[in-house]
């Protein structure tokens, strides 16, 4: 099978070139990281990350023939060759198909991603409804590869300013739980040109999430819930 | 050659559940902790626990903490310390509640309270009735627990050095532990880190073996750390074989499969648990579901054109409980088995999947090794806990659902425990000049390497030789000659050579150095087992079927060095309560 991957080692390469790998798989290389395992094999220096390698670390992430998605959970047998591989769009390249994320992860960190209720905890759990725990399905099970966000133009072009598909994911996913009492901190904090309001919904983010998650109805309903509030 | 060094109160090798849940004890007191972890802190091997966290809160059915210590006890085959087991189960419900409080989203059930599904070896009234004591959300709990955990550290501050592997101890003369050395896998730099405390919380090694349930990262690297240091490994023969790993993957279907109503069936659509386990059935102990699936194999009755796999089936359950209670399960068995559990069967093997053994400590989480005045000495300055941790709660073999409430406990054990002894520590002890010159040896020796073989070569090796000689079931002859050949492989592992010698995010370099981590997780696995002459839960011997407590109810220390043995008692008495005195395990 044939494989053109993006290399780039800024150890010793000027800029980044396109390395073409032609490699017999043995019948356990089922999914796209095992095949590049067994490049590794024969070229120690090629790099990417990986560590599940079933789809829950969100490790793998990388640009899989001009889309997003997770190596370990992308079957080989269905992608056109050359598979041609790029780190994930957007942000700086560390080397080869490895991002570096801090912009990413600093979004993430900006949206408070943590529960915030002031009372004092009861002796036992916080009671929540079948129903309010159900808002949260579909939105906590984000594993942060950020195959979303390094898809979509807006957070392209304003990385450091619009916090883009994941991180406002999990703004929602705070803003949903019945249990969490900072609201309007919450929406006061995405209130703003850019944070929120740079999503102009072309859904890149949906098409790509490996994980069949869907930010741009999350990303509506933070923007339905500030109609709510001015109203 | 110069190193940098830097000043910290604690270093925490290690960001998953235990790593971090001791990380937010700290900070949350405000101790300056720097926790260093190979991977961003979500994508630790926590992130993939399924079936939920041991808590007798009583939600589904009545429950106690004394039958979870029962239970806990027996499914040890009686290895496991009664005071550390009484200690976790005690305090189950408050770091479980705890969890809730941080924001953890536990499915629930239709009165609010924290939904709880029933799991394996899991009783009521000591061996009575099946309990439900495993609190989950969905069958992604280890998901939602950790990214729980790493939520609070960033609201408490916590400092984190992502993407830096721990390479060695640095100790002086009286093997007080004064930091550790660290590579930056973005720079390749060493770096000295001191600290008055270290607590390793690196996980399993459960990469030793060719067919594993674990993630790539989980290479033992505390382990390796700890046996290059002279600190002796506990009961490292006994690993656990998951029953249900996807035929041909590796990956994990989660026990709570056979919680909500799964089972097992051989070619003959037999459903054979019955004939091994009359009253547990699917929902006995992992160690003896998955030695009754191999006898079925190894007999002939196992499934599809080899006859090399057993069904797990779930098809009669209603559609909306597999999409409500295992979305992560279907979507595991579509993708890496090529079958959606709604219509059909999932092709199952056991799996090796933990690692019940590791770094010896007390309950505390303080590493004690046999010194002068006896086999329990804390060590100053060093900690462990978690799976790379042997406290010992799982004993010979580990209870579903335990293993996560071992990392929220003793996480939060050995916070407290470091902040106690930060007290009557206040000061770094001086860094001994040579502290450093191990870890920079190791590295250079890998850099000036010439025809040596590849990490990959030696690896795959060391991985199919731990499967062969070293499975579900055990033969003398096989144990002898794997001692050979893993003595022979770990040799082999430190002239391993690397041909991309780049310093910017070298991951040749540190597939390296976990290579011969593996090494010493393999050595001491096989030794320890090759001496072990008896069955007790996950040691299953071809020779010395049967459970020998006059001679073998003790716990193992395998020294690195020499590679010598050595034994030391287990702690039969509780904190409070009666000793469980070994009986025949059934069930």
């Amino acid at each position: 099978m044939r494989f053109s991957i993006y290399r780039y080692d800024p150890d010793k390469d000027q800029k980044p070139y396109m390395q073409d790998y032609d490699i017999v798989l043995e019948p356990t290389d089922k999914m796209l990281l095992d095949a590049l395992i067994r490049i590794k094999v024969f070229d120690d220096s090629l790099s990417l990350r990986r560590s599940c390698r079933e789809g829950v670390c969100g490790s793998d992430g990388m640009n899989i023939n001009g889309r997003n998605g997770l190596a370990c959970i992308t079957p080989v047998a269905g992608l056109k060759e050359p598979v041609e591989l790029r780190p994930l769009p957007g942000l700086p390249v560390i080397r080869d198909l490895i991002v570096d994320m801090t912009q990413f992860f600093k979004q993430y960190h900006s949206i408070k991603p943590y529960l915030i209720n002031n009372d004092p905890p009861p002796e036992t759990e916080r009671l929540q409804s079948p129903e309010e725990r159900a808002e949260l399905d579909g939105v906590y099970e984000c594993v942060l590869c950020a195959c979303c966000s390094t898809a979509c133009p807006s957070f392209w072009w304003n990385p450091d300013k619009f916090v883009g598909p994941a991180a406002l994911l999990q703004a929602y996913r705070f803003l949903a739980d019945s249990r969490d009492q900072a609201t309007a901190e919450r929406l006061d904090n995405l209130e703003d040109p850019y944070r929120l309001f740079r999503c102009h919904s072309i859904m890149n983010c949906v098409d790509t999430c490996p994980k069949g998650l869907n930010p741009t109805k999350a990303i509506n309903k933070i923007k339905g819930m500030m109609v709510k509030r001015t109203v | 050659m110069t190193i940098t060094k830097r000043k910290f109160d604690v270093v925490i090798v290690g960001a998953g559940g235990s790593g971090m849940r001791a990380a937010l004890q700290l900070s949350e007191a405000g101790v300056k902790v720097a926790v260093l972890s190979k991977v961003f802190p979500t994508r630790s091997h926590t992130v993939a626990a399924q079936g939920g966290i041991a808590a007798s809160l009583g939600n589904v059915t009545e429950d106690n903490w004394h039958w979870h210590m029962y239970d806990t006890v027996k499914g040890s085959d009686y290895l496991g310390d009664q005071d550390a087991i009484e200690f976790m189960c005690r305090q189950a419900n408050e770091v479980v509640y705890e969890l809730e409080h941080f924001g953890m989203p536990f499915d629930r059930l239709e009165n609010g309270k924290i939904y709880q599904r029933p799991f394996g070896g899991q009783s009521q009234n000591f061996g009575g009735a099946q309990a439900t004591r495993s609190c989950a959300a969905a069958d992604r709990t280890g998901h939602a627990l950790l990214h729980t955990l790493y939520q609070r550290n960033v609201r408490a501050n916590t400092q984190f050095f992502n993407e830096w592997m721990g390479l060695d101890l640095i100790h002086d003369e009286q093997g007080d532990v004064l930091g550790v050395t660290a590579l930056e896998i973005e720079t390749g730099e060493v770096v000295a880190l001191q600290a008055r405390a270290v607590l390793l919380a690196t996980g399993g090694g459960g990469r030793v073996f060719q067919a594993s349930t674990n993630a790539f990262i989980n290479t033992g690297d505390g382990l390796g750390m700890a046996a290059r240091s002279g600190i002796p490994l506990e009961d490292m023969e006994f690993w656990q074989f998951h029953p249900t790993g996807v035929y041909g993957a590796g990956v994990l279907i989660s026990e709570a499969v056979r919680g909500e109503g799964g089972y097992l069936l051989n070619k003959d659509g037999e459903r054979f648990m019955e004939r091994y386990a009359p009253n547990a059935r699917d929902l006995a102990s992992r160690d003896v579901v998955s030695r009754a699936m191999t006898t079925e194999i190894k007999e002939g009755r196992g499934c599809g054109i080899n006859a090399d796999h057993i069904l797990l089936k779930l098809n009669h359950l209603d559609a909306n409980v597999i999409n409500m209670r295992l979305p992560g399960i279907r979507e595991i068995a579509i993708k890496f088995a090529q079958v959606d559990p709604i219509n059909e069967p999932i092709p199952v093997v056991p799996t090796a999947h933990y690692m019940m053994g590791g770094i010896p400590t007390n309950l505390h989480g303080q590493v004690v090794v046999p010194y002068k005045t006896g086999p329990e000495e804390v060590v100053q300055g060093l900690y462990a806990a978690g799976e790379c941790a042997c406290v010992s709660v799982h004993g010979a073999n580990r209870l579903g659902t335990n293993s996560l409430l071992d990392i929220l406990v003793f996480g939060r054990a050995v916070g407290s425990q470091i902040i106690e002894d930060l007290r009557n520590n206040p000061h770094h002890k001086p860094f001994p000049t040579s502290s450093t010159d191990k870890s920079l040896a190791r590295l250079a020796r890998l850099d000036s390497q010439k025809d040596g073989e590849s990490v990959a070569q030696v690896g795959d090796v060391l991985r199919k030789t731990m499967q062969a000689h070293c499975g579900v079931f055990r033969f003398a002859d096989m144990l002898k000659e794997g001692v050979t050949k893993i003595s022979k492989i770990a040799e082999r592992a430190e002239h391993t050579e690397i041909r991309d010698k780049s310093r910017v995010f070298n991951t040749a370099r540190v597939e390296a150095l976990e290579l011969t981590n593996l090494a010493e997780v393999a050595l001491a696995t096989m030794v320890s087992a090759e001496a072990r002459n008896e069955s007790r839960g996950a040691h299953a011997r071809d020779d010395f079927s049967i459970r020998d407590d006059n001679k073998w109810l003790k716990h193992t220390l395998y020294f690195s060095e020499e590679r010598r043995l050595d034994y030391k008692p287990v702690r039969l008495k509780p904190l409070t309560v009666e000793s469980f005195s070994p009986k025949a395990r059934t069930y």
